[in-house]
């Protein structure tokens, strides 16, 4: 019973701010509906966000599948030269290099673009996908793409119809790892995009605090709160499977 | 007849030579051809980056106009940056601060949730989900949690005699840094806990058995077999705590500012302030470059201690 109480104690106490403010926020209908209405308006930034956050999960699997295919099955020059390269960006400080991709992404083209940002994040994602990727693609037998070869595919025909489908969990969790950071990161937004227009709901919301006139509305602060959390809480909990596989491929970044 | 020898007998049965297959449908060809996305990401958004940190921190490099070469004034100039000094002290202690607490926090809720017993499922995804929420969200919502006017926890506090008047949670030095700690753990404790999960859960069954029929008691189990088999992930969890509190950047941008009077500033906000306030990209740039050395050193020092405690 002892337990119990402990366990239960602790639990509340992880819970309540989460239950506060999802209350919090609901406390003056107004909330959400002056949420709606700040800045440059909650569509803005929920597109921005949603597009940012499928075209990293979409990049981040394309390429992360078709790297960790060749990984896992091909030989070719520079192989291992090229996976160490890409398991040192685990080694580099997020922090560090954002500056010179300010400035790269300037240069070609890409500054304050949401396609830029996209970019930077499969970047950074790209050493636990491949990784993810290529033990997925070894765990799979060599005999059921000879089998398909021997029928008449080519590698690509076999890539695309047989061993995609056979990764499949592997994709799910590369996908939910790079939904989650790309949804949610706020440094390289805030470094990358410079106009109101262009900003993820993260630098949108925060920008709420920053107001130079009048009071924060916190309520509408929490409102705000809720529509970055919620969708982040419910894929948790439908692909919280899918999640610990990432934590115990022992592939993990903070 | 040593010409055929070498032939693959089925092709001499056929009596036709296979014709060498067309570049790209080489092995090494096609390799190349799946991997070409990822080195083309690799190539152009990290090492590209890389090399041009360095290369932007020997020269004046103003957010707008053209860059001169300066070298090593960028180096040498932050020494002389009294902001950057204080940044690293206080850096450093919230990064033991934080390190110490996370962990203990994060071990005392594995060993509550490691069994399986009824309900234990809930709890573990209790105490994991502040770590789905973002990181910028979870900052602000303890941004609106601890505020005098509008947050519950000045009036729990008063209601239940802890204190009697509201508290500046982020209006002094100490108390940022105590409010500071209290959101990391509260988004992170979870997190952290998971990583030792799976490594106590590693630990064979027949281990702790084969203790307790030698009459090993609770905490003779514990800390003559969990703590040795679980030091690995115990090293694993402390790099990780360690290099992100070192890179700690979004809660104090967002929660504290770097206030009250600058006493929050961490290393990377004065790489941010540097490059965004004083539109100073070399010098945020040789910042970045001292950084980034210390933290790969630091990096390297971790994965030998790592390696020889496995």
């Amino acid at each position: 019973m002892r337990y119990y109480t402990t366990v239960s104690a602790l639990a509340v106490l992880f819970l309540f701010p989460l239950l506060w403010s999802g209350w919090a926020s609901m406390e003056e209908p107004g909330n959400y509906l002056e949420m709606a209405r700040f800045g440059e308006g909650l569509g803005t930034y929920l597109t921005n966000s949603a597009l940012v956050s499928a075209m990293t999960v979409a990049g981040t699997l394309t390429v992360s599948a078709l790297g960790g295919y060749a990984f896992a099955r091909f030989d070719f020059p520079g192989k291992n030269l090229l996976f160490l390269v890409t398991l040192a960006i685990l080694m580099v400080p997020y922090a560090t290099i954002l500056i010179p991709l300010y400035v790269l992404l300037g240069h070609i083209g890409l500054q304050n673009s949401l396609v830029g940002l996209s970019l930077v994040f499969v970047m950074f994602q790209l050493p636990f996908a491949l990784f993810m990727m290529r033990n997925a693609f070894e765990a799979i037998p060599r005999e059921l793409e000879e089998a398909a070869m021997v029928d008449g595919c080519g590698t690509f025909r076999a890539f695309a119809r047989i061993l995609l489908h056979a990764v499949r969990p592997a994709l799910v969790t590369v996908g939910l790892f790079a939904f989650l950071a790309s949804w949610n990161d706020f440094f390289a937004p805030l470094i990358l995009l410079n106009d109101g227009a262009s900003f993820t709901l993260p630098v949108a919301v925060v920008s709420m605090t920053q107001q130079t006139f009048g009071a924060i509305d916190y309520g509408m602060l929490q409102a705000g709160v809720m529509v970055m959390a919620l969708p982040c809480l419910i894929l948790f909990l439908v692909l919280q499977r899918h999640y610990v596989r990432g934590f115990m491929s022992g592939a993990l970044r903070g | 007849m040593s010409v055929t020898l070498d032939r693959p007998p089925r092709e001499i049965a056929r009596g036709s030579t296979p014709s060498p297959p067309p570049w790209w449908r080489g092995r090494k060809a096609q390799g190349w051809l799946y991997a070409t996305p990822t080195a083309l990401i690799v190539g152009v958004l990290f090492v590209v980056p890389l090399i041009l940190v360095v290369w932007m921190s020997l020269h004046r490099w103003p957010l707008l106009g053209g860059a001169t070469f300066n070298a090593p004034d960028n180096y040498t100039k932050i020494t002389d940056n009294p902001l950057f000094l204080d940044s690293v002290f206080f850096t450093l202690k919230y990064t033991v601060i934080v390190t110490v607490l996370l962990s203990a926090t994060a071990l005392g809720l594995a060993l509550l949730v490691q069994e399986r017993r009824p309900g234990v499922g809930f709890f573990r995804t209790a105490f994991f989900l502040p770590g789905a929420v973002g990181f910028a969200a979870a900052a602000l919502l303890f941004y609106g949690m601890l505020n005098n006017d509008f947050g519950p926890i000045d009036p729990i506090l008063q209601t239940l005699g802890i204190t009697d008047e509201p508290v500046k949670w982020i209006g002094s030095p100490d108390a940022a840094l105590f409010s500071t700690i209290a959101l990391v753990l509260w988004r992170f404790a979870g997190f952290n806990m998971l990583i030792l999960l799976t490594g106590l859960q590693a630990i064979p069954v027949e281990v702790y058995e084969a203790a307790r029929s030698d009459g090993a008691n609770r905490w003779q189990i514990f800390t003559r077999i969990t703590l040795p088999l679980l030091r690995p992930t115990i090293a694993l969890m402390l790099i990780l705590s360690v290099t992100g509190s070192l890179l700690a950047f979004d809660q104090f941008f967002i929660f504290t500012n770097g206030g009250p009077d600058n006493s929050t500033v961490s290393m990377v906000m004065v790489v941010y302030r540097e490059a965004f306030f004083r539109f100073d990209l070399g010098g945020a740039a040789a910042i970045s470059v001292v950084l980034l050395l210390a933290l790969v050193a630091l990096n390297v020092l971790q994965m030998r201690v790592l390696r020889r405690s496995q």
